[in-house]
């Protein structure tokens, strides 16, 4: 192969082509870190609920009413992210446009519904420690939000002034692959806060 | 090649040359770093970051060093006033915080910098902007961490900081806030610098330079870079929760609320002892490519050498709980975290065979740097048998909080990391300088450190047995101690002599030292091709690699396939630089690199006026701080034509 470096080189790609470039690297290893932090952060709450006496879930009985709509609804906003992305790919602007616009309307909604849950709880962060578990955990999870919020804001602006094509495209693919991420950690949480009192743990 | 040429231009066969004045004088142009200083704040040349990091983490072992004997004098005899007790507390804090975390690993991530591409043979590491802000954020955590220190309120609390000492009841002033603050500010240094190694190493090697092929400091680097993408989130995490629960009346520590203390400590040694791996995995590399250029012979072993790298570091992650068996844990869970701890030394007994047979089985040529490889070997193994030691449950609980682990911590750090960076220092320094160090002044160097730094710590071991605890600001008269302490500082100040004369040498050897050339060890791998210093570029023609140690082909005789370095691509069209695949290293594509910019240092600045507001409880500066953080990554990320990241639109 050495040889063939120098005597016969291939045609490369020049520049980040589609969704290959080191900067797509660089999104994994934010992700992997980024994992890693709700990782632990959930594993806080595994062993605080496993190390107290009963009693300790301040919602024994989550109310999903409001949760689970919310979280459907934050998956779909990945999916019009997708169809977004789908529409830089096959060079239609109006599809890229309006699919992470829809997705930037549906994530604001889920923020806000998220914090008008926050409003209807009947304890504060400072209340206990699952209290403090719940609020800080979504909490984190809401800063995540609001940045791909500002992250797909930015796509639709630069989307707007005609900077991608189906070959030049990165940063869209990354921004949407980071909205993804936000999304999917959010099924962990919501699987941790309010399914798992469900069935039984720390009941 | 004009601009607007490469923009259209989506995929291009690479130029194939030689290397010319005429190409050199070509890349010059395109990579220097601007002249004066707005061009040296907006550099990114990893050269330059690699030295900035070199010098800072330096600086702060002198510092560290400072405290250390500070301590020592108090310690000197028995019943001595020099430091209050709370004084005394926050010097072996910030002693502990400033080696561990402001020196020991900052100086192998200045080291790496500096070494990766030439390793690798790229002109560059993957994320050059990324790189000037990790050392940017570095050096703003380090003023931010000493902040509280120089005004009388540093940590008090030892390095790992548990609760509830650390609590605000135990602990009103703002010293942890600065602390856990600035170990937050510090931990997106040590992340973003981690993912950079990451990408680097997967991405950015030679033509043909498969995983196999790699100089063994990039295994350790690259370990230790996955573990600390992984494990620096639980100790920002951790230190975040203790400021909530410190300003904010949350309960994660606190029982009264239905907290646990003992959440702080699996979330600190989750990324504790990991760490401590990543301290010492890249100084065991640089030891192993070290070493046999002076003793004339490869590593034996490079395969078990490499695999026992990523094995330590594996059971690394399984051992945090040996930092609590006084905790109270139980017992099952003691037994396997025990057992674990004592299964880790058998990937370091790998390590230490195949530098002993790669000794044996050489000519070893006794100059400075070898002497400084070779004696990490055996404080390594004093290290290893005392932490081996502790592994044992029954043996830990008698010894934990004594003087027995003071001697432990730093035959480990010190022998581990000290001795092997040294060592580097002086088989680099002719690499980043065109200058040799003063071998007479290297050889009294050695001698001091070593002599010093055994007649401090081998006595320590017997204090420890002793009974004589661990941070305790003094001790009566009476009790064994005195004879044994005195021995300590004595030797203390023998090491630090010996340090000093090691700065003296840098600084001598910088400014007037013999002309180096561009390979005075006659070393196998891909920097020694090069000048020294290296110029901006690295390399003027990309290298192809056959085998494992391109510049000894010739002498190993090791089959008949041969690297060529004085003929490849040339890319010259703008700074470019190769990506290649992650395994096999075949060429993958060509990368547009960033111009030199002021947004690392924009977005460190916005960081830090955001951190200091949060200290502060300052709600509108911390709004502030925000936006100026929106604004530097906005500017930062926003797509641009010359790196390839957008279309040459006609608007826009
Ligand atoms: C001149 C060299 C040095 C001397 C004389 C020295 C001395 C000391 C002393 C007196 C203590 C406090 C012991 C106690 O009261 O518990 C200490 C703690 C410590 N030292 Fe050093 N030290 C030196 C270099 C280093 C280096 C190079 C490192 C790491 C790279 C290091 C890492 C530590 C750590 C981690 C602690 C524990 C701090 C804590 O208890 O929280 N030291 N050292």
């Amino acid at each position: 192969m050495a040889e063939q470096v120098i005597s016969a080189p291939r045609s490369l790609p020049v520049g980040p082509v589609e969704s290959h470039g080191v900067g797509w690297n660089g999104m994994a290893c934010l992700i992997a870190s980024e994992a890693a932090l709700f990782g632990y952060l959930l594993f806080s709450y595994y062993y605080l609920g496993a190390s107290n006496p009963r009693g300790w879930l301040m919602e024994p009985h989550p109310d999903l009413h409001l949760a689970l709509p919310n979280t459907l609804l934050l998956l779909a906003s990945s999916v019009a992210a997708w169809w977004g992305e789908r529409g830089v790919r096959q060079e239609s602007k109006g599809q890229a446009l309006a699919g992470l616009a829809l997705a930037l309307v549906m994530g604001t909604v889920f923020a806000t519904v998220q914090v008008y849950e926050w409003h209807a709880k009947t304890y504060a962060p400072g209340t206990s420690s699952y209290a403090s578990l719940y609020f800080i955990t979504t909490g984190l999870h809401m800063a995540h939000v609001v940045i791909g919020l500002a992250v797909l804001a930015m796509l639709i602006l630069w989307i707007a002034f005609g900077y991608f094509s189906p070959l030049r495209r990165l940063p869209v693919s990354n921004g949407v692959l980071y909205w993804h991420f936000v999304d999917a950690v959010w099924l962990f949480v919501f699987t941790t806060y309010y399914l798992t009192p469900l069935l039984g743990f720390a009941r | 090649m004009t601009p607007a040429r490469s923009q259209r231009m989506i995929a291009d066969t690479p130029e194939i040359g030689e290397v010319t004045q005429a190409l050199r004088d070509r890349l010059e142009a395109i990579w220097e770093t601007k002249p004066g200083f707005v061009g040296w704040l907006a550099s990114v040349d990893h050269k330059e970051i690699g030295l900035r990091y070199i010098v800072t983490a330096f600086l702060l072992l002198a510092i560290g060093g400072v405290e250390a004997l500070v301590m020592r004098l108090q310690l000197i005899g028995p019943d001595r006033h020099l430091l209050t007790p709370e004084q005394y507390n926050q010097f072996f804090s910030t002693h502990g915080m400033t080696m561990i975390f402001l020196y020991a690993s900052p100086i192998l991530s200045g080291f790496s910098n500096y070494l990766f591409p030439l390793f690798l043979g790229s002109r560059d590491m993957a994320f050059p902007r990324m790189n000037a802000l990790s050392y940017w954020v570095y050096l703003a955590s380090a003023l931010f961490l000493y902040a509280g220190f120089v005004v009388g309120a540093g940590p008090n609390d030892g390095w790992f900081n548990y609760v509830p000492y650390a609590s605000r009841e135990y602990n009103p002033g703002l010293n942890m806030d600065i602390y856990a603050l600035g170990m937050i500010l510090l931990g997106i240094s040590t992340s973003v610098g981690a993912a950079n190694f990451i990408v680097t190493v997967f991405r950015c090697r030679a033509p043909g330079m498969s995983i196999n092929r790699m100089p063994v400091i990039i295994w350790g680097t690259l370990t230790a870079s996955v573990a600390n993408l992984v494990v620096i989130p639980a100790v920002s995490l951790a230190f975040f929760l203790l400021w909530l629960d410190r300003q904010f009346g949350t309960h994660f520590f606190d029982p009264a609320g239905g907290g646990q203390p003992l959440l702080w400590q699996h979330l600190f040694w989750m990324f504790g002892h990991p760490w401590v791996y990543a301290i010492v995995l890249p100084a065991m590399g640089m030891v192993s490519d070290g070493l046999p250029v002076f003793c004339r012979h490869p590593l034996v072993g490079y395969t078990a050498v490499a695999l026992a790298t990523v094995a330590t570091m594996v059971l690394g992650f399984g051992v945090w709980v040996h930092h609590m068996f006084a905790t109270g844990l139980p017992g099952l869970s003691l037994s396997f975290f025990s057992g674990a701890s004592i299964l880790i030394a058998i990937p370091s007994a790998v390590a230490i065979f195949a530098w002993i047979a790669t000794i044996w089985l050489g000519r070893p040529i006794l100059t400075t740097a070898f002497l400084f490889f070779a004696s990490m070997i055996l404080l390594f193994v004093i290290g290893g048998v005392s932490g081996f030691m502790t592994a044992s449950v029954p043996v830990d609980w008698q010894l934990t909080d004594t003087y027995f682990i003071v001697a432990h911590i730093h035959y480990v750090l010190i022998g581990i990391n000290v001795f092997p960076v040294v060592g580097a220092t002086y088989f680099w320094f002719p690499k980043m300088t065109g200058r040799l160090m003063d071998e007479r002044l290297g050889r009294w160097n050695f001698w001091t450190m070593f002599a010093g730094f055994n007649i401090a710590f081998l006595p320590m071991h017997l204090t420890g047995l002793m009974g004589m605890p661990r941070r305790v600001y003094t001790y009566p008269a009476g009790m064994g101690f005195t004879t044994l302490n005195l021995i300590t500082t004595i030797g203390s100040f023998l090491f630090a002599a010996g340090v000093l004369m090691f700065f003296w040498n840098v600084v001598k050897s910088w400014r007037g030292g013999a002309e180096a050339g561009p390979d005075p060890w006659k070393g196998p791998t891909l920097e020694w091709a090069i000048p020294s210093p290296p110029p901006p570029y690295n390399f003027a023609v990309i290298p192809t690699i056959a085998t494992r140690h391109p510049l000894w082909e010739d002498d190993l005789d090791e089959g008949r396939a041969r690297s060529t370095l004085d003929r490849g691509m040339t890319l010259a069209h703008g700074k470019e630089a190769l990506a290649t695949t992650s395994l096999d290293g075949e060429p993958d594509m060509i990368l547009k690199m960033p111009e030199d910019t002021l947004a690392p240092l924009m977005l460190t600045l916005a960081l830090t006026l955001l951190f200091a507001a949060m200290l502060g409880k300052l709600w509108w500066l911390a709004a502030i701080g925000s936006g100026a953080v929106l604004a530097a990554l906005i500017f930062w990320t926003w797509p641009r034509r010359q790196l390839l990241e957008r279309e040459a639109a006609v608007h826009g």
